[in-house]
């Protein structure tokens, strides 16, 4: 495991009118691991990675991502950082190709730079066959993740942000997309910030998890680290959920 | 900059390939071929056995065809033009989640607007270039005039200001595609203000210029209460952009006209009238924009408030899928 940490924040916040979204959220990921992050609906996963993008502006607090302030330094932020959204859209008039060819534009990526760069990671993602046929409009669910995945590869970043990856995928197509991710941390070193409902995919990949529930992160650590803290047991067999669901339950 | 021109670019080929495009190219040009056919038809009647007198080729836009003269045209449905390129330009990419991928690129968050508008005036330009150039190819054909040099300067200043006039409803519209969510909200806000600002706001005047300075018609009209009158209805009027883009352009593309003010023909006496008339020559470019520029400068000025609006909110506002 890499020992720089690559992802920093101190006492992050963010706060909607009456509604406190994150509550000084305080945790590091290093380089080169993949970070669960795991929480309900509303507990601010999503507000936390548009500020550590510098989306949105947090109310307190500072983050740092590859040593960078994403507020201040934005724009060399997003050169370093991939971001794949719950649900990402796309141009449906036009083929993966011509989407990839835009993406690599907006990342200032050469013309003819881009086109061999292109066709690599259609084929690391498995559209090869699909780039040219047909127009994104008429891909399936699984089919625009892929996509979604390619161009967050486009630019060769050293952190990807991929929240809820899997949604909406059948389980053949999720499965394929963690071995994805997991390949993508493996071969390429790439570290990754995983949001996630699917506990049993987050525990099967990922290094260590942070749960963040009302706003506030009320565990973070390796899963066994954090079964043996919240369930008392050792050796034992034990599944993320059950962690989980006692962190929630508690809540 | 690579981030603001593959924005525009991308615009750009959206917009020349959308149906959108096509249908409102096809509207505007036939209207406008029209009108300025049966006014070159009517010029060339009138003017038959005749020696021409100069500026006849400005006569082209200004002369009623059937219904209206080209530059009428562009005043009441040019509007119309800018509120559709600009009704959906932000909220159409939100509803598609496609603005938080391109605001998650390495490009500054300004590009996005700053690509999407300049595309939009580029479209306007090109459909008001595209139709003055065949306009003046049928004015060279039916009338047999070449237009002077004086003439295409004209021309070019009411292209200028007719691609502003238009902005300016292309940045009001954007600026309700970034406040509202919804598409038809967006369009619906950018009709309902046009309408407003178009119309509403002349009937307006005169009820503030009669309720500030009444004209008793059943007694002898007092000549000053008269020029009041007068006076508060232009001022009033002035606060639409309609009012003022069509006194602007009237007086750029009608050399003849030497003010944009009504109460300075109902100064003048009959004898006086008859006398201007007489000696009544062409004002020279410098002198029309002269007359105008105070209107000019406002109409750029509120172009660039509004997109400056727009581009305040926008920077702002947080985008979320």
């Amino acid at each position: 495991m890499a020992s720089q940490t690559i992802i920093e924040t101190t006492a992050l916040t963010k706060r909607y009118k009456q509604q406190l979204a994150v509550d000084r959220l305080s945790f590091g990921i290093e380089e080169g691991e993949i970070f669960g992050f795991l929480g309900p609906n509303g507990a601010g996963k999503t507000t936390t990675l548009l500020m550590l993008l510098g989306l949105s502006l947090p109310t307190a607090g500072r983050a740092r991502v590859c040593g960078l302030d994403p507020i201040r330094k934005a724009k060399e932020v997003k050169q370093q950082v991939g971001y794949l959204p719950e649900n990402v859209g796309f141009y449906a008039d036009l083929n993966a190709i011509e989407s990839l060819e835009f993406i690599a534009e907006l990342n200032g990526i050469d013309r003819d730079q881009s086109r061999e760069k292109i066709l690599e990671v259609l084929r690391v993602v498995g559209l090869a066959e699909e780039a040219h046929r047909q127009e994104v409009g008429t891909y399936s669910r699984g089919m625009r993740q892929r996509l979604g995945i390619a161009e967050v590869l486009i630019k060769d970043p050293k952190v990807m942000f991929l929240d809820e990856p899997t949604l909406g995928l059948d389980p053949d197509g999720a499965l394929r997309m963690i071995e994805l991710i997991r390949s993508l941390n493996e071969d390429h070193q790439m570290t990754v910030l995983l949001s996630s409902h699917n506990l049993q995919q987050v525990q099967r990949i990922s290094h260590r998890v942070g749960i963040m529930i009302k706003g506030q992160l009320v565990a973070e650590g390796t899963i066994d680290a954090l079964a043996k803290k919240k369930l008392g047991i050792g050796e034992e067999q034990y599944t993320l959920e059950e962690i989980y669901m006692k962190y929630f339950r508690e809540a | 900059m690579s981030g603001l021109f593959a924005i525009y670019r991308k615009e750009l080929a959206d917009h020349f390939s959308s149906y959108r495009f096509v249908i409102l190219f096809a509207l505007i040009a036939m209207v406008s071929f029209i009108t300025s056919y049966m006014a070159a038809v009517s010029i060339r009647e009138t003017l038959e056995g005749i020696a021409k007198p100069k500026f006849v080729f400005l006569l082209l836009f200004s002369t009623s065809g059937a219904v209206f003269s080209m530059v009428r045209f562009v005043t009441f449905f040019g509007p119309l033009l800018g509120l559709v390129l600009g009704f959906d330009t932000l909220n159409r990419e939100r509803a598609h989640g496609t603005l938080s991928k391109l605001v998650s690129q390495p490009i500054y968050r300004d590009a996005v607007i700053n690509g999407k508008f300049l595309a939009g005036v580029t479209v306007i330009t090109v459909i008001l270039v595209s139709v003055v150039l065949v306009i003046s190819g049928f004015g060279l054909a039916l009338l047999g005039v070449v237009p002077g040099i004086e003439e295409l300067w004209r021309l070019g200043i009411y292209l200028l200001v007719s691609i502003c006039y238009i902005s300016f409803w292309l940045a009001l519209a954007m600026l309700f595609s970034i406040l509202f969510k919804s598409m038809a909200t967006s369009a619906l806000a950018s009709v309902a203000l046009w309408i407003f600002l178009s119309f509403f706001i002349s009937l307006g005047a005169s009820v503030v210029a009669d309720a500030f300075a009444p004209l008793d018609t059943m007694q002898r009209i007092d000549r000053s209460m008269l020029i009041k009158n007068v006076d508060l209805k232009e001022t009033v009027s002035l606060f639409s952009p309609m009012v003022l883009y069509s006194k602007a352009t009237d007086t750029i593309i009608d050399p003849t006209r030497n003010t944009t003010r009504t109460r300075d023909l109902l100064l003048m006496g009959a004898a006086e009238e008859f006398s201007a008339a007489r000696f009544k020559g062409p004002l020279s470019l410098g002198q029309s924009i002269l007359v105008v520029y105070p209107h000019l400068l406002v109409l750029i000025a509120i172009t660039l408030v509004c997109f400056g609006v727009s581009y305040a909110v926008f920077m702002v506002q947080e985008i979320r899928t």
